[in-house]
């Protein structure tokens, strides 16, 4: 008989209490984003797929075509070629495609460069119903960036 | 109003409104309640505030197909949404929203509501049994064993407030609790019932709860164990039906406990009586139960009945028998 009324007083105070969380989260503010007419914030180390850096002056990739973020890659998402630089010295880049519906953003490549060339995007919004768009050209992306550029 | 005909019409009209402006809007409310219980916005796209929201959702499941499965019993399938919004709709007509605003005076109007609230109850049992769907059939099992479980301490509770009114008619205990908040018969000075009534007022709420299908009492569309429940063979307006007896009956819930235990139309400090505060502590009331819903989980179908017949039953029998020696005493 205990067991009986203390179910029933437990119960009931265990009840007022939830009801009590509830009634004050319900005045508490949202925290929840309206998310196409509010963006959020990107915490400083978040991941999009990869971008060129470039050089600050010339707006030149600070790629050396030296391979090893195409070597680090475990997906075999980046395919790059470069050719002879014109003063004789080095090569430049012609082509940097990435594959980015196999990226899994392990980073390899962007810990692997040693020429500050490498970068995560800030790119969230990139969606699509055809598998082509994740075809990236990045090249085409650091010119357009540097357009940009006021 | 002294054509009778004008005034049906007219009643019927404003209460089929009432009924599904309410069943419209509460469906917004809830949804807004629990966005901001959980801390989200809710419905905000269509409209301002998403008050179009009930609209669209209702023109999406007016153009949708009305399945009606192999080995259904069609005619009791198609006819059991139509009268599950029956019995709310008739409750209406005898609930006295003010002193001068009620359709249908009626001598036992307690009663009535009752008796159409266990019609309730049969038409989710067609329901489930006309979907031939095993899941169905169980959430109809349930949904009456719960029923009867909660009928019995709510008429017992409803018989303790007759004793204090002498009367069923829902007019008559309304009328008796005019003149401030200690005559209501939750805080009723008068002979002592403010003893022993908020403890009635509490099972009489939580069978009403319960009555209705309302979660933590929702075992009949339990959606992880059973789908939905009867509803689950239900599409289009069938289920949009179903979803607005729902909310009907909510609404009954309210009134019949605001008029039992609130005072009915009467104000707390005996200031301009009227229909606004009968709003007032109806919709404090759907407040509370969209509150409810949104804080405690589901029980189990052993619990619930358990809850109803070991605890319930019993509170409420002494209870009658306090307030009789109460009155008889006192």
């Amino acid at each position: 008989m205990s067991g009986y009324w203390r179910d029933i007083f437990a119960g009931a105070k265990s009840l007022v209490i939830g009801l009590s969380i509830t009634g004050r989260e319900f005045f508490r503010p949202v925290v929840t984003e309206h998310y196409p007419y509010e963006t959020p914030t990107l915490p400083a180390r978040f991941r999009g797929h990869i971008e060129l850096i470039a050089n600050e002056e010339s707006g030149e990739p600070n790629c050396v075509v030296c391979g090893m973020c195409q070597r680090a890659c475990p997906s075999g998402c980046i395919a790059l070629s470069g050719e002879k630089a014109p003063s004789g010295k080095g090569k430049v880049l012609t082509s940097y495609m990435l594959d980015f519906t196999t990226c899994s953003l392990c980073g390899s490549c962007v810990e692997s460069c040693n020429f500050n060339a490498l970068r995560f995007s800030r790119e969230y919004n990139r969606v699509a119903f055809d598998k082509s768009v994740f075809q990236l050209d990045l090249i085409a992306r650091l010119k357009e960036q540097n357009q940009c550029k006021p | 109003m002294a054509n009778p005909i004008v005034h049906a019409l007219v009643y019927l009209i404003g209460l089929m409104t009432f009924a599904g402006l309410n069943a419209a809007y509460l469906v917004w409310c809830e949804r807004k309640g629990a966005a901001r219980i959980q801390r989200r916005t809710g419905p905000c796209e269509v409209g301002w505030a998403g008050l179009l929201q009930p609209l669209a959702d209702g023109l999406k499941l007016m153009t949708k197909q009305l399945l009606v499965p192999d080995g259904v019993d069609a005619a009791l399938f198609r006819l059991a949404p139509v009268l599950a919004m029956l019995p709310g709709m008739v409750a209406l007509a005898v609930i006295p929203f003010s002193a001068h605003l009620q359709a249908l005076d009626m001598e036992l109007s307690a009663l009535f509501i009752f008796a159409f609230a266990s019609l309730a109850m049969l038409c989710v049992l067609l329901g489930g049994w006309a979907s031939g769907n095993k899941f169905a059939i169980i959430s109809s099992a349930r949904a009456v064993s719960q029923n009867l479980a909660y009928e019995i301490p709510m008429l017992l509770t409803l018989i303790t407030i007759a004793l204090i009114s002498g009367s069923l008619n829902l007019r008559e205990i309304a009328l008796d609790q005019q003149g401030g908040l200690f005559h209501w018969n939750l805080f009723r000075l008068e002979g002592w019932h403010i003893l022993t009534m908020w403890i009635a007022f509490i099972i009489f709420f939580i069978c009403s709860i319960a009555e209705t299908n309302r979660a933590p009492f929702d075992l009949a569309e339990a959606e992880s164990e059973l789908v939905a429940g009867y509803m689950t063979e239900y599409s289009s307006m069938g289920y949009g039906l179903f979803m607005m007896a729902e909310y009907i009956n909510i609404v009954v819930g309210a009134c019949l406990t605001t008029i039992l235990f609130l005072g009915g139309w009467g104000c707390p400090f005996d200031v301009a009586p009227g229909w606004w505060w009968f709003g007032l502590k109806m919709y404090a009331l759907i407040f509370t139960i969209i509150w409810v819903r949104w804080t405690y989980p589901r029980t189990q179908i052993y619990r619930l009945l358990n809850l109803s017949w070991k605890v319930m039953i019993p509170f409420s029998l002494i209870n009658l028998l306090i307030t009789a020696g109460l009155v008889k005493f006192l």
